[in-house]
């Protein structure tokens, strides 16, 4: 966190000088474990059975926070008999498909849900579609919809409140991760039992209703072909010791670009529209009905997904989007499949995408198999690249791998490459969401130098132009109907900002919309994102407000603004016992006031503010009416946090530890040996190691460092960034280096089934060789900054990796794989896939190695 | 009238740079340069030092960061408490065979705007002066490049840029300063391990810190360069630090070198005279 | 060599920044400006006693060498105009700037007294000129010792004792040199006294160096400052060897001469080379200082 989130890690540090404990887990001694009081080195891609290992601790020690258990977890719930877990089926949970490689869901559900249909939902489940989970739902990536708010089940559950029942989810939870004991992470992981017992102790004794722990992450947890799962892992944990909704809790997932956060929740994902409402299928949602009730939870805050949508409709397609109409359901694009950023990219390679927008993107470099990207660039007819810079993905032509290697050849490259200079943040007025929800706006501080133009400038003009362009056809009814003005300014003609953040927030008859929560689903309200419905109350940007923390409250609510409502912590009525009143004077955020009859409290309330705590849903209610007044968790359809997770999931309803696609050694817990439902790509540009193969036997990982970012558009070509890191690197251990014989600053020559690179190599006590499966095992650390262009030049560390992807998300797993590494530079031109080639031959040939 | 014989009503400025929070994120390093047009250091060396590629300060880096790997003792050695308490532990591994843990310190250098400051004292144009706010600056319009100041600088921060002759090194941004604002590098420091402000306050701060740091176990933290007695009558920019100073690349024991001064120019007067005497001796007898 | 063992670094990085002057430039610049004011001294007084050539040789080599020595400096600071804000302020705490002040005044009088030499016109002034180069001449000798010392270099820092001496000395053989080579031997009786007084202060001083500052002595004694200074102190005595028989001996007294200005430049770049050296290695810095602490 320290390397990539300095301005945040400030808060860390403030709270370590208040006392916290800092404990940091990372195959590496980083800048952050630097000023951490423990640093867990474990061995990459092993998380699941680190924080299995805690779950069991506090399950077997009785050490989860009952009270909170039982009022706001389905820890009660009853499962089906159907249901099978990993520990009866050796690694593999009921429903399993081998050919498809997929689960069929349905036995994961709640018992008799079928019959109990969910309060006032009044239809039951329609068997055979399980919406949520399966194969639709894994080649769309559904699992990204659950960005606000979990998977809907059309069911309130049985519950045994004694949480003695062998079905319930309690008990269901203590079987499973019984065997990840202590022993079991040391094996797996690396960890030493004693101090895998400290942090037990550490993060169990600070969990309660006097205390909470917070757990941090980033792309450490989540690149990973079981990167959803390991989130579930401290999702379960932190549930189970009440860290949710409180203050100084949670699981904060560290974003990455300034804005990635914002590019989720007004997507420039395949699979989503605004505010985390699913792209519709061509296949099975034909009209908005169809589409929303498919989807929509009917419980919980889902419930009005219908309004969210004609509102976002409304927004689209203004006065063409009537009630007969509609509201132009029929305009929006279908999904027909996985259209994610590989599956397109293979596409490419396969001449069936011939055109591409880059648009703040490097995949040259930054995308893993740079190779696999690189043929599918080189397969267009067209290309837009709009950047700052004239990066990788731009250049690859006449300098990518492949040219050098003579795998390519410039004269034969037919793509036709336009690149279109971008303005800066610095040069336009926008908005950043961060990863607190937080919208923060930035004004333009200078004009954006020669031509380059803002994004919205391209876009804006570009659809004008179009739509001028195109006469009237029926089929671009959809175009010519979309509201298209903004006002612009300046010699440039740029559109304004803030007239977008107004259509995002949308209006009703009366002007600018408050809150969610006055959206309507009969077209008298327009809304671009229902969760960020209120940004500009009153017609005021919230967004940019700057009350300092001095002038204000700890909650700090007048600094910018958080998605929904402005409010800081999710699900903050859990901050509450079950009757409302704080769970503990310290760690008191939102209770009840009898007297005023409504939750109070520093921060907004995530709940109805009037509905009591003793608040009981009448028979037939829908939506948030649907909850009862313990239910804190509103986005859920049964207002509970998931110990287990009945829908939603593409991989198990509960995680369980694989080792990575590529790995070093054999799965000590299940013969299943890797996530049963990873999602490869078979293509013969993207080789995978064997598993446990000898001629790889060294992990590597991928990470950041603090001095360039991600692929080095925006650094390595400044020079006073570049001289801070001047070169590609590979960190490994002095073990590592004498087995290897590698020398400090000397050249290292990294090898997978992808290719070679070479990289300097600094020799360092901060890497650590791990005792695994009664083995050593070295790990070298790639930062991944480095290609062929800019300033600081080197090898591109992502074209040693594979495609393989979380099949919930479509994430590569680039923090975990398997290379060979030895002293000296590499092989240059057409010896390199040669040299590559006989590696890949020996390995193929090659025993695996025992473990 | 101030040690550096600074007189008015302004509170001398300076910096307490905290070692102990400092993450090493180089963003002092690249906020100076930005802010003051300093130019690259010139040059894309790895020099394998960590994470240490500009190495030291000099006229292109006016705030260096440098990067301490060093082994601990491993877990096993030391009991579990005193580990975690030394706020650095080791890269915990209590297995049998386990090879030390590693500690890594960060240290962010700056000029020290010394009290005595000896390149001001050398400096023979006056293009080197004491502000308002009791910082040493070099006026660019005057230096002449002599670079008499280079060695004479104890703590070797000042340097000639060799593009352009003249000697560079932090201004204490004397433009902010006088505009109300804190230094560039202390304003982007995200954890406060640079803390700009009045010297004294900041020594009582710094005071304070040590003592908390010593409370809670971190018997190694030390403070450097705030000791008015010292060789340099005390920094206007001073440290806290978790190992010997030489370790971050700091004189154990830096003396103003103009403190001998009055003794070298007696010295050199006398010999002078010694000249003067031993040629005239020379002429003296017999004339041939 | 740094043995780690003995103390801690940063990387074996240097703590100081070595002298930023250029070479040959000011170590070129001190030995002129002492063979200067030595000769013009010498000048002075073999005008008063009446050896006009010694006078004569003396004035030319107190202004050509105060010149050259300008010239040397005004190299190093790269442009010209650069000089000129050495004058703008004295400041009795930097030798450069008193230096200058010495310099420049040295320099102007010891060019008028040449110019009167060599073009008689105005020989009362010349005289004058002259008598008052020679009073600046002995403090030419030695503020660059100061201008050394007065850093933290620490071979430089710590001779602060021995270097006036030293410089004093080279200056004395120098200048002493210089009118061994240019002037008949009937002149150069006192020239070979001044040399002999000259040599003997050198070579005491220099052993001082090599020997008597602890740590900082090392860099006198080893590497490239080392053999510069062993070939200095040969130097030395082989010029004070060679002058006793100068005034038999003109080719002797040459040689002599020869030998003087060789020492002059090896102990000027030898004394140089010492202070790199004592910049360079960071155990000159930590070992002393931690010592000092230690007491
Ligand atoms: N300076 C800088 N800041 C950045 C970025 C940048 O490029 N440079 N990029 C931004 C972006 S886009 C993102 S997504 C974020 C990413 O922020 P981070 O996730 O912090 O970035 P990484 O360095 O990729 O990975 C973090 C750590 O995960 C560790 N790791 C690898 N495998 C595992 C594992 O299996 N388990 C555990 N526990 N740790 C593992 C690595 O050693 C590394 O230290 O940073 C953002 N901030
Ligand atoms: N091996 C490995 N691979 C990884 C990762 C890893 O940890 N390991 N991390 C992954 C992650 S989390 C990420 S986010 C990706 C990042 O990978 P990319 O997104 O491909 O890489 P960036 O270099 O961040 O590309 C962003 C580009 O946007 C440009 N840009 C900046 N501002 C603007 C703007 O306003 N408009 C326009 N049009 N362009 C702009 C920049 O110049 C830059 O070139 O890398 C992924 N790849
Ligand atoms: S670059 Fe921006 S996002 Fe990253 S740490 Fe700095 S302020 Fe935060
Ligand atoms: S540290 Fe050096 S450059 Fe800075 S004021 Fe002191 S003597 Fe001058
Ligand atoms: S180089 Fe410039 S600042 Fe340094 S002493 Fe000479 S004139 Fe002064
Ligand atoms: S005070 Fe200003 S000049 Fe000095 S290091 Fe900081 S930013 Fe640079
Ligand atoms: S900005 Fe602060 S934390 Fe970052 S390197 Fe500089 S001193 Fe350390
Ligand atoms: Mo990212």
């Amino acid at each position: 966190m320290a390397e990539c989130h300095p301005v945040g890690f400030q808060w860390v540090m403030e709270a370590k000088a208040r006392g916290a404990k800092i404990i940091h887990v990372d195959p590496r001694f980083t800048r952050t474990s630097a000023v951490s009081h423990v640093h867990a080195a474990l061995r990459a891609g092993t998380d699941i059975a680190f924080l299995g290992g805690l779950i069991n601790h506090v399950l077997r020690n009785g050490l989860d926070f009952r009270e909170y258990v039982l009022a706001y977890t389905n820890a009660a719930a009853i499962l089906t008999e159907e249901f099978a877990d990993t520990e009866d089926l050796d690694g593999l949970f009921s429903g399993y498909d081998p050919e498809k490689r997929q689960y069929d869901i349905s036995t994961w559900a709640y018992e008799d849900a079928d019959a109990t249909p969910a309060a006032g939902s009044g239809e039951p489940e329609q068997s055979g579609e399980h919406h949520h989970g399966g194969e639709r739902h894994q080649r769309a990536a559904r699992g990204e919809s659950y960005g606000s708010g979990g998977a809907s089940v059309h069911a309130k559950p049985k519950t045994d409140e004694t949480l003695q029942h062998p079905r319930c989810v309690y008990q269901v939870l203590k079987r499973h991760f019984a065997r990840y004991t202590p022993e079991a992470v040391a094996d797996i992981c690396g960890l030493p039992v004693e101090q895998f017992a400290e942090i037990a102790e550490a993060v169990t004794a600070n969990s309660g209703r006097e205390r909470t722990t917070a757990w941090v992450y980033s792309v450490g947890w989540t690149h990973h072909t079981v990167g959803a799962q390991y989130i579930r892992t401290a999702s379960i944990l932190q549930t189970l010791l009440g860290n949710i909704g409180r203050p100084g809790g949670g699981i904060l997932a560290l974003r990455g670009h300034a804005s990635i956060q914002g590019s989720t929740d007004i997507p420039t994902l395949f699979n989503l529209l605004p505010g985390y409402i699913p792209m519709p299928h061509a296949h099975e949602h034909f009209d908005l009905d169809g589409f929303v009730a498919a989807d929509a939870g009917k419980t919980g805050f889902w419930g009005n997904m219908r309004a969210y949508t004609v509102s976002l409709l409304k927004a689209y397609w203004g006065e063409s989007a009537q009630p007969g109409n509609d509201f132009r359901f029929d305009y929006l694009p279908r999904l027909t499949g996985d259209h994610g950023t590989y599956a397109t990219v293979q596409q490419q390679i396969e001449g069936e995408c011939k055109g591409y927008f880059l648009v703040g993107e490097n995949p040259a470099v930054g995308s893993a198999n740079g190779k696999f990207q690189r043929l599918g660039l080189a397969n267009l007819d067209w290309l837009v690249v709009r950047d700052l810079q004239l990066i990788e993905s731009a250049t690859f032509w006449k300098n990518g791998q492949e040219i050098e290697t003579g795998e390519l050849a410039t004269t034969e490259i037919g793509t036709e490459v336009f690149f279109l200079p971008a303005a800066a943040h610095t040069e336009k007025d926008g908005s950043f969401t961060n990863t607190q929800r937080l919208l923060q706006w930035h004004h333009k501080a200078v004009e954006p130098p020669g031509e380059a133009r803002s994004d919205l400038w391209f876009y804006y003009h570009l659809g004008r132009l179009i739509r001028e362009r195109i006469g009237d056809d029926p089929r671009d009814a959809p175009l010519r109907d979309l509201t298209w003005s903004y006002p612009t300014a300046g010699p440039t003609a740029d559109p304004s900002a803030e007239s977008v953040l107004a259509e995002i927030n949308g209006h009703g008859p009366d002007g600018p919309l408050a809150a969610y929560t006055e959206l309507k689903d009969d077209g008298s309200t327009t809304c671009g994102c229902w969760i960020y419905c209120g940004v500009r109350a009153d017609g005021h940007n919230h967004a940019a407000d700057r009350k300092p923390g001095s002038e204000q409250d700890w909650v700090a609510g007048g600094w910018a603004w958080a998605w929904p409502a402005n409010r800081r912590i999710l699900y903050n009525r859990a901050s509450a016992d079950p009757d409302g009143k704080a769970w503990s004077e310290r760690k008191k955020l939102i209770t009840w006031d009898a007297g005023q009859g409504r939750w109070v409290g520093p921060d907004v309330p995530d709940f109805e503010v009037t509905k009591p705590p003793d608040y009981v849903p009448p028979e037939g209610a829908k939506a948030q009416a649907a909850l009862g007044g313990a239910d804190a968790f509103i986005m859920q359809t049964d207002g509970k946090a998931w110990l287990f997770a009945p829908a939603g999931l593409a991989d198990g309803p509960l995680p369980a530890h694989y080792e990575p696609f590529e790995s070093p050694v054999g799965n000590a817990l299940y013969s299943q040996q890797e996530s049963p439902t990873r999602q490869t790509l078979d293509s013969p540009h993207n080789r995978y190691n064997p598993a446990r193969s000898k001629a790889y036997p060294y992990v590597f990982t991928t990470y950041r460092l603090t001095e360039h970012h991600t692929a080095g558009g925006m650094s390595r070509t400044l020079p006073y960034l570049a001289e801070l890191q001047p070169e590609f690197f590979c960190e490994v251990s002095p073990a590592l280096a004498a087995e290897r014989g590698l020398e400090h600053l000397g050249w290292a020559t990294i090898v997978s089934a992808r290719t070679a690179i070479e990289a300097r190599v600094l020799v360092t006590d901060r890497i650590k060789p791990l005792k695994v499966r009664g083995r050593t095992i070295h790990q070298v650390g790639l930062p991944y900054h480095w290609g062929p262009n800019g300033l600081s030049r080197g090898d591109a560390a992502n074209d040693l990796l594979s495609v393989v992807m979380d099949p919930n998300v479509h994430i590569q797993e680039a923090k975990a794989a398997t290379c060979d590494i030895r002293p000296g530079r590499r092989p240059r031109g057409p010896a390199l896939p040669v040299h590559v080639e006989e590696y890949r031959s020996r390995a193929e040939e090659g025993e695996p190695t025992d473990g | 009238m101030g040690e550096s014989g600074y007189l008015g009503d302004q509170p001398r400025m300076g910096f307490f740079t905290d070692t102990s929070v400092c993450i090493g994120c180089k963003a002092c390093e690249v906020a100076c340069k930005e802010w003051n047009g300093v130019p690259e250091a010139g040059g894309l060396d790895l020099l394998g030092m960590s994470y240490d590629n500009t190495g030291a300060l000099g006229s292109n880096t006016w705030r260096h960061v440098a990067f301490i790997e060093q082994p601990v003792p491993s877990t096993k050695d030391v009991p579990a408490r005193d580990v975690v308490a030394l706020g650095m532990p080791a890269v915990g591994a209590p297995a049998p065979d386990e090879e030390p843990g590693v500690r890594w310190l960060m240290s962010s250098d700056v000029c020290k705007h010394c009290t005595h400051a000896a390149c001001l004292d050398v400096c023979p144009t006056g293009a080197l002066f004491r502000t308002e706010f009791d910082t040493v600056v070099v006026q660019q319009d005057i230096c002449n490049g002599c670079g008499y100041c280079v060695p004479a600088c104890p703590y070797g921060v000042i340097e000639k840029r060799k593009s352009d002759g003249r000697a560079f090194k932090c201004t204490l941004c004397y433009d902010r300063l006088g505009a109300g604002l804190e230094p560039a590098c202390a304003k982007a420091c995200p954890t406060d391990s640079i803390q700009f402000g009045e010297l004294d306050e900041l020594r009582e701060r710094a005071a304070e810190r040590v003592t908390t740091l010593h409370d809670s176990g971190v018997a190694e933290a030390r403070l450097y360069g705030h000791d008015p007695n010292d060789g340099v009558g005390g920094d206007g920019a001073f440290f806290l630090l978790l190992d010997e100073p030489e370790v971050y690349g700091l004189p154990p024991d830096p003396v103003v070198t103009t403190r001998d001064l009055p003794a070298m120019w007696k010295r050199a007067a006398a010999t002078a005279a010694g000249v003067a005497a031993a040629v005239a001796v020379s002429f003296l007898g017999r004339r041939r | 060599m740094v043995e780690p063992a003995e103390f801690r670094s940063y990387y074996g990085r240097p703590i100081l920044k070595e002298p930023a002057w250029k070479q040959p430039d000011v170590p070129l610049y001190l030995f002129l400006g002492g063979a200067a004011g030595a000769s013009a001294s010498i000048a002075a007084l073999a005008d008063v006693t009446g050896r006009p050539e010694l006078a004569r040789a003396g004035r030319l080599v107190a202004s050509g060498g105060s010149i050259a020595s300008v010239a040397a400096l005004i190299h190093d600071l790269g442009k010209p105009t650069r000089f000129l804000h050495m004058l703008r302020v004295l400041k009795p705490t930097s030798p450069l700037s008193v230096g200058s002040w010495i310099l420049s005044p040295f320099s102007g009088l010891a060019a008028v007294a040449a110019a009167s030499e060599l073009s008689g016109i105005l020989p009362g002034a010349g005289r004058l000129a002259g008598a008052a180069a020679g009073l600046l001449g002995p403090a030419m000798c030695t503020y660059t010792a100061v201008l050394l010392s007065d850093t933290a270099t620490p071979s430089w820092h710590e001779a602060y004792g021995t270097l006036p001496i030293l410089f004093a000395g080279s200056a004395l053989t120098s200048g002493a040199g210089a009118a061994l080579l240019l002037v008949p031997s009937v002149e150069t009786g006192p020239v070979v006294r001044a040399g002999l007084i000259g040599a003997a202060a050198e070579l005491a001083a220099a052993r001082h160096a090599e020997t008597g500052l602890g740590l900082a002595s090392e860099p006198y004694r080893t590497g490239r400052a080392g053999k510069l200074l062993k070939a200095a102190r040969a130097l030395t005595a082989a010029g004070a060897g060679l002058s006793l028989v100068a005034r038999r001996n003109r080719a002797a007294g040459a040689a002599a001469g020869v030998a003087y200005l060789a020492a002059g430049l090896c102990t000027r770049f030898g004394v140089y080379a010492a202070g790199v050296e004592s910049a360079r290695d960071p155990k000159y810095v930590v070992v002393p200082q931690r010592e000092r602490l230690r007491r």
